[in-house]
């Protein structure tokens, strides 16, 4: 409140002052660029060229160089890499990676994985559009169980790893797979009865999947509960309900779980994580 | 995700020419059809007019009943207000474009610019949208006045129109107590504000009525008391009166022929911000504090006419500021003798007297287009201030300066009846002053502009 006429005279001036300037600046800005950046459709690039090159998309593993040391499976703080290994039915001494999967709706793009790497083969990508109407085809499989990979040997005197240009397997995956194809419909754990030797390739595990229950159909979520598994493999098969993001995502239980138990429901089931 | 939807930046987003043609057509096209309606329309409904109008088209009225006259003449004027309604709806949706387009750019966005070139059709998808939401009354809100306050806002807002020229002949009735009606009538809004802010029954809308209440009455009396000086100046209230008591050039207009009229325009233009509820008095519906005031809880049908009424205000407000204070309709080299030489002695006047009411009305328009672009610019430009200052300002400011103006003008028309040369004087001292603020002004932007390491840019607008 203006005491003297000094004062009052002062907030005049102050006004004039704010006008003139003030209407200065935004006349100035009407003769400016625009700084917003109209994603998605009217960049001047695709966004994912747009981002810095150590922007951490979706994962991707070059598996022509993948060691199978499990390394990034380990260092995963969430679990969400899940990584199996057998040995190659055909060569014995040539072990083959019968499943790397990662579940992408799960990570947390943390980069942890991408450090202990020893052939760079995991990277993070730009790739970060991946809309899904299924949450559970965020899981991406770099290996397919049918035809598995075999591991990759390091050369000591190697210089470096030939390794496909980073993106290019994310991206060729997401331009060919429909956004809205249908999920896949995951196994309920197999009755112990029926359980196989865990050595014996997982090709042959889901190929005798097929033989499963009549309800083994259905979503292995909804299916668990009313399984009649026995009440003795109970403790080893968590199926967290309402978390379908868990699907596909097995944590390695080489200590509790029965190993037929995990020959058996390779995909459906989640084993709890504290067993690493 | 395949590759024709991942790769969406091959698409441009150049507009397409059909898409630009339909834009300007329906952008120009609109409110050109509207005042051309309004051109013939407004000289041809008064009465003898009328009748001269259709004989000249064969019809001949001479056989009519003195009543079938007056409802024809009734009907002619029924017309001519839903004409100037709906040019009042249209004018408030454009302005709603604009302005969204400019402060876009004054805040670095893009704006409207997805339906139509430019995103011109977005305020008829929005008038849309609105029609068809759900006409929702609160539970308790008080059901009679809650329906009722937006058509008090409506029609305090249409009133104004009857008295508001658009040209040289060009006004729906020449009152001759003009700005005193459309002083009156524009208090009507704030009764309507005011309901809606009660019957609502909401403590945010209460608020906000309240405060609206408090600033529109406050802001009358300054905004009453700077509109006395051109009428001061005129010797009239008629709108045309003030109108034709000023010239077309600039050292004539009441503005600069006065130096306490520039700055009784000045408290002017800020009553009529506060009355019309713009910022940096927005305060009734300040969304920070009160959500959206006293239309928080309305929607649909209801809000557009709140929404209506607030964005054509500007228009509103403009002319009004312009008719007094700038000049209004006049048109260069054309004064009043001019015009009675083309309207002939005939009843019916001839086509340059109709190519000058067409120059008057351009002149018009351009004026008020620009002082509506200056409330838009303001808005965007100041923050909203505080309760306590927005009454400080109206009654510690505004009215003492208001009344000084007021003194000073009779003092300042004494003294141009005895020497007239003063007021030509300060006319072109007072312009060439303005060339130099402007002057000064542009500068000022440049470097404003350039102070950032930015350049002058105008593509993509």
């Amino acid at each position: 409140m203006p005491q003297t006429v000094r004062e009052y005279t002062g907030s005049i001036r102050n006004t004039v002052k704010s006008f003139w300037h003030g209407l200065s600046i935004t006349l100035s800005y009407l003769a400016r660029r625009p700084t917003t950046v109209q994603y998605p459709d009217r960049t001047p690039m695709p966004v994912r060229d747009m981002l810095p090159p150590r922007y951490r998309g979706f994962l991707e593993v070059d598996t022509a160089i993948c060691t199978g040391c499990q390394a990034c499976e380990r260092a995963c703080p969430i679990g969400c890499i899940q990584i199996s290994l057998e040995k190659d039915p055909a060569n014995p001494k040539q072990r083959v990676v019968t499943q790397f999967d990662i579940d992408e709706a799960k990570c947390m793009f943390c980069g942890l994985c991408v450090e202990p790497c020893p052939t760079g083969s995991i990277q993070h990508t730009r790739e970060f559009e991946a809309t899904q109407r299924h949450i559970r085809n965020l899981v991406f499989r770099w290996s397919d169980p049918l035809k598995p990979f075999p591991v990759y040997k390091v050369d000591k005197n190697a210089e470096y790893y030939p390794r496909v240009p980073l993106g290019s397997l994310v991206r060729a995956r997401l331009e060919t797979l429909a956004w809205d194809r249908a999920a896949p419909v995951f196994l309920p754990p197999e009755p112990a009865g029926a359980a196989k030797p865990a050595a014996q390739p997982k090709v042959a595990a889901a190929a005798a999947a097929g033989a499963a229950p009549a309800k083994a159909a259905a979503p292995a979520l909804k299916a668990a509960p009313t399984n009649g598994a026995p009440a003795a493999e109970k403790p080893a098969v968590v199926a967290p309900v309402g978390a379908p993001a868990a699907d596909g995502v097995k944590a390695p239980a080489p200590a509790k779980a029965p190993a037929a138990e995990q020959a058996a429901a390779e995909p459906a089931v989640t084993l709890t994580p504290e067993t690493k | 995700m395949n590759a024709k939807t991942q790769d969406l930046s091959a698409r441009s987003g150049k507009t397409a020419r059909g898409v630009l043609l339909a834009t300007l057509a329906f952008g120009f096209g609109l409110p050109t059809v509207l005042l051309a309606a309004v051109l013939v329309l407004s000289p041809v409904s008064k009465p003898a007019m009328l009748v001269a109008a259709l004989r000249a088209v064969g019809v001949d009225l001479s056989a009519w009943s003195p009543n079938a006259r007056y409802v024809l003449w009734a009907v002619v004027m029924v017309v001519l207000a839903l004409i100037i309604v709906t040019f009042a709806a249209v004018i408030s949706g454009m302005t709603v474009w604009w302005e969204m387009r400019v402060s876009a750019r004054m805040q670095s966005r893009i704006g409207y610019n997805r339906v139509g070139a430019g995103g011109y059709f977005q305020w008829i998808a929005d008038a849309v949208k609105l029609l068809f939401k759900e006409d929702l009354i609160p539970a308790d809100a008080d059901k009679l006045l809650f329906r009722a306050s937006p058509y008090f806002v409506l029609t305090g807002f249409a009133l104004v129109f009857v008295a508001l020229p658009f040209g040289e002949s060009l006004i729906a009735a020449d009152l001759n107590v003009g700005i005193f009606y459309i002083t009156a009538v524009t208090a009507l809004v704030v009764v309507g504000i005011l309901i809606a802010g009660w019957s609502s029954n909401s403590k945010w809308a209460l608020f906000g009525g309240m405060r609206s209440a408090a600033q529109v009455i406050s802001y009358e009396i300054p905004a009453g008391l700077s509109a006395m000086v051109p009428v001061l100046m005129s010797g009239t209230l008629s709108m045309q009166g003030i109108t034709r008591s000023q010239g077309a050039w600039p050292w004539e207009w009441h503005a600069f022929t006065n130096p306490f009229a520039l700055v009784a325009f000045g408290i002017f233009f800020v009553s009529q911000l506060a009355e019309g509820n713009r910022t940096p008095f927005d305060l009734p519906e300040a969304e920070s504090e009160l959500v959206a005031g006293y239309l928080s809880e309305y929607s649909g049908f209801r809000f557009a006419l709140f929404f209506l009424v607030e964005f054509g205000n500007l228009w509103v407000m403009s002319a009004i500021a312009v008719t007094l204070f700038f000049g209004g309709w006049q048109v260069p080299f054309a004064g009043p003798e001019v015009f009675a030489a083309a309207r002939g002695a005939g009843e019916l006047p001839g086509a340059t007297w109709w190519g000058l009411q067409v120059a008057s009305m351009l002149v018009f328009v351009t004026k008020t287009l620009l002082v509506l672009n200056v409330v838009v610019w303001v808005r965007w430009t100041l923050p909203r201030i505080r309760v306590d200052q927005m009454m400080s300002l109206c009654w510690k400011y505004l009215v003492p300066f208001a009344f000084v103006t007021f003194v000073a003008t009779l003092l300042w028309e004494i003294l141009v009846a005895r020497a007239p040369v003063a007021s030509h004087v300060a006319g072109g001292a007072m312009v060439a002053a303005m060339v130099v603020v402007a002057f000064f002004f542009a500068r000022q932007t440049r470097q404003n502009i350039s102070a950032v390491g930015d350049r002058v840019d105008f593509t993509n607008w």
